[in-house]
């Protein structure tokens, strides 16, 4: 008699495995980084500075999101930070041309988002050409050009509306904050609730594989990539707007820190593992440990090593645990 | 046989052809150029970026890269410099030494991360890279160690010469040298290439990727701190963002001189030749009035160029090769 076997669509819950997810360590490290603030500060736990803080650290969150698809993808851009101050550079040299404002910023996301274009079409193009060479010489080539077009000047003098998007309030919550928790929202259910989400960490497993069952591998990535361009558009306009001027040398290393915080959100490195509620998370536990420290006058450049070897052990943690290996991913 | 496959045998012949185009043209525009003093200058400016173009050859004929070396370098010049600056009689062989130690170090420390942790080596070099640069500020305290606290015994490392060539010029044709033996006739050089060029192969053949992979690393590091003592000595003065942005410069020279970014493949005679064209676009620029500005674009399209020329060069041998396997 043949023997039934019934195979389930999905793994029955444990609370075991509900329980040992990577997500619940960042919990608990977001809890004990503010534990830690306040211990070192006495105004530190302040609803009102917990909340104004998220001011602070918000503005290179928005390239977090898309970065994940990225990293998951298996590839990774570190051309973004360029593009960040390409973008801000031209919308203020347009501004100082006399362009209005909305157009300029309007430019500055298309320049944003054609920079992220290119990059997906030279990866798609030259496939053996890998997303770090890519990437590493755009990221050279947009901050050559916002050089060429501001040379060591500074740009500003922005309408008095503009400094709304870095230092407004919706109802007594930070402008910034409420546009996170909307794009959040947003990359968490196209991830993990779309077809398109779908295909990302199947290409993220394996690319051939995915080719010959008919996903659109090259569209998917190009679309990933520009929608890395326009979120690092995005990040210009509010950077900017907090900064209340710019430079060709502006967000310099943030490509450090999105990589460090998507990597701390427990995406791996080599593709196809990761959920985007991870990278929100260490997006809220770097940005809140930075401005703990900060508020210590903990030097900058000690930071630069913080944060350094955050990427570091983040990447290095899940290699260490025993028995570790694909079997225990968790998608 | 095809265009592609021509170059691809010519290739440092080619390389060559056109830096002496290059040359002519710049020459044309500007006579100072071609005189002795602006070629031993360029030279000199060349050198130590030559050094480290050989070292991350290694890593990248691995298919690796390494983005920490202007940190590593900074900080090897930092330490090496304060002591100088505490212990003005000591020996600039000393300083030298602990230069490249602490390079050494730096590349050892990151070899473990890449071959014993399995962490990406863009990720694990972009982590130490900031680890170093903040190391950097730190133990100078930000401060700068400039030209009249270092002793003039250190400082004529870089502006002394024998046989009247600079002494950092020697210094790299040193190093070209005992390179150029250790990855064509010894027994560890040739397995670098093995493992750049098919990992699986070289491990069931019985070679550790692991030792390879940090011995590479350690390499690229010990060279790093060399570059940092005599980038020191040759600008007199060191500074938390000494050679910030400098590893682009030198990936540029490789990939310039043919080194595959997919790993495998890679010549030290291409990667002189690279970092001498890098050195002459960087002297010549100011030369012909491009602005400085414009400077760091021009080189980052030269690096895409180089390395998609590369990608076609590479398709038409592989057409080629197929072609005459069909007939």
């Amino acid at each position: 008699m043949m023997e039934q076997r019934v195979i389930l669509s999905r793994r029955p819950f444990s609370w075991k495995r509900f329980f040992l997810q990577w997500e619940w360590m960042l919990v608990i490290l977001f809890f004990l980084v503010q534990a830690l603030n306040s211990l070192l500060s006495p105004y530190y736990l302040d609803a009102d500075n917990l909340r104004d803080a998220t001011m602070t650290f918000l503005d290179k969150a928005f390239i977090v999101l898309p970065m994940v698809l990225v990293m998951i993808l298996g590839d990774i851009d570190i051309s973004v930070a360029s593009t960040v101050a390409l973008s801000s550079v031209v919308m203020a040299d347009l501004y100082t041309m006399g362009v209005p404002m909305p157009v300029a910023m309007v430019i500055a996301l298309l320049v944003g988002s054609l920079c992220g274009f290119i990059n997906g079409l030279l990866i798609v193009k030259f496939k053996e050409l890998s997303s770090v060479i890519v990437t590493l010489s755009t990221m050279i080539i947009y901050r050559g050009i916002a050089y060429m077009i501001l040379e060591d000047q500074a740009a500003g003098k922005f309408p008095e509306w503009f400094s709304f998007l870095g230092w407004g309030y919706v109802g007594g919550v930070p402008f910034i904050l409420i546009v996170f928790a909307v794009f959040a929202v947003a990359f968490t259910l196209l991830l993990h609730r779309t077809t398109f989400g779908r295909y990302v960490y199947a290409m993220g497993n394996n690319m051939t594989a995915s080719r010959f069952s008919g996903v659109q591998v090259d569209k998917i990535r190009i679309i990933v990539f520009t929608l890395t361009g326009l979120f690092a558009a995005v990040t210009a306009l509010f950077l900017t707007s907090r900064m209340g001027s710019t430079r060709p040398n502006v967000a310099t290393g943030y490509e450090l820190d999105v990589i460090a915080m998507v990597v701390l959100g427990g995406i791996s490195t080599s593709g196809g593992r990761g959920r985007m509620i991870g990278a929100i998370l260490a997006v809220f536990l770097v940005g809140y440990l930075r401005y703990g420290l900060g508020l210590v006058n903990v030097p900058a450049q000690l930071m630069l090593v913080i944060i350094g070897l955050l990427l570091v052990f983040a990447v290095l943690m899940p290699k260490l645990r025993p028995g570790a290996g694909k079997s225990g991913r968790s998608v | 046989m095809q265009l592609s496959a021509k170059i691809a045998k010519f290739r440092e012949l080619g390389l060559l052809g056109f830096i002496v185009v290059l040359s002519v043209f710049i020459q044309l525009r500007n006579p100072k150029f071609l005189t002795l003093e602006n070629i031993n200058d360029l030279l000199t400016n060349t050198a130590i970026l030559s050094i480290l173009a050989v070292g991350m050859m290694l890593v990248i004929v691995t298919r690796g890269i390494d983005l920490s070396i202007g940190a590593t370098l900074a900080l090897s010049g930092m330490i090496a410099s304060m002591t100088v600056k505490a212990y003005p009689s000591i020996h600039p062989l000393l300083a030298i030494l602990e230069g490249t130690l602490v390079g050494t170090v730096c590349g050892a420390l990151l070899g473990v991360l890449v071959a014993r942790g399995g962490v990406l080596p863009i990720i694990a070099t972009l982590g130490m890279m900031n680890v170093y640069r903040g190391l950097t500020f730190m133990v100078s305290d930000g401060k700068w160690v400039s030209a009249h606290e270092m002793p003039d015994s250190f400082k004529g490392i870089a502006t002394g010469s024998a046989f009247g060539i600079n002494t950092l010029v020697l210094i790299a044709i040193l190093i070209y040298v005992v390179m150029f033996y250790f990855v064509n006739y010894t027994r560890t050089g040739r397995q670098i290439y093995a493992v750049g060029s098919n990992p699986e192969s070289a491990q069931i053949s019985g070679i550790s990727n692991a030792r390879i992979l940090w011995l590479v690393y350690t390499i690229m590091g010990g060279l790093a701190g060399l570059s940092g003592v005599l980038w020191v000595s040759k600008f007199a003065s060191a500074q938390g963002d000494t050679a910030m942005g400098y590893e682009m410069s030198v990936i540029a020279a490789c990939v310039l001189g043919g080194v595959s970014i997919a790993g495998g493949s890679g010549k030290i005679s291409g990667v002189i030749l690279g970092s001498i064209l890098l050195g002459i676009l960087n002297n010549a620029l100011p030369l012909i009035d491009v602005s400085p500005f414009w400077q760091t674009a021009i080189q980052g399209s030269i690096i895409l160029v180089a390395v998609i020329v590369n990608v076609l060069v590479k398709r038409g041998v592989d057409r080629n090769h197929l072609l005459r396997r069909s007939i």
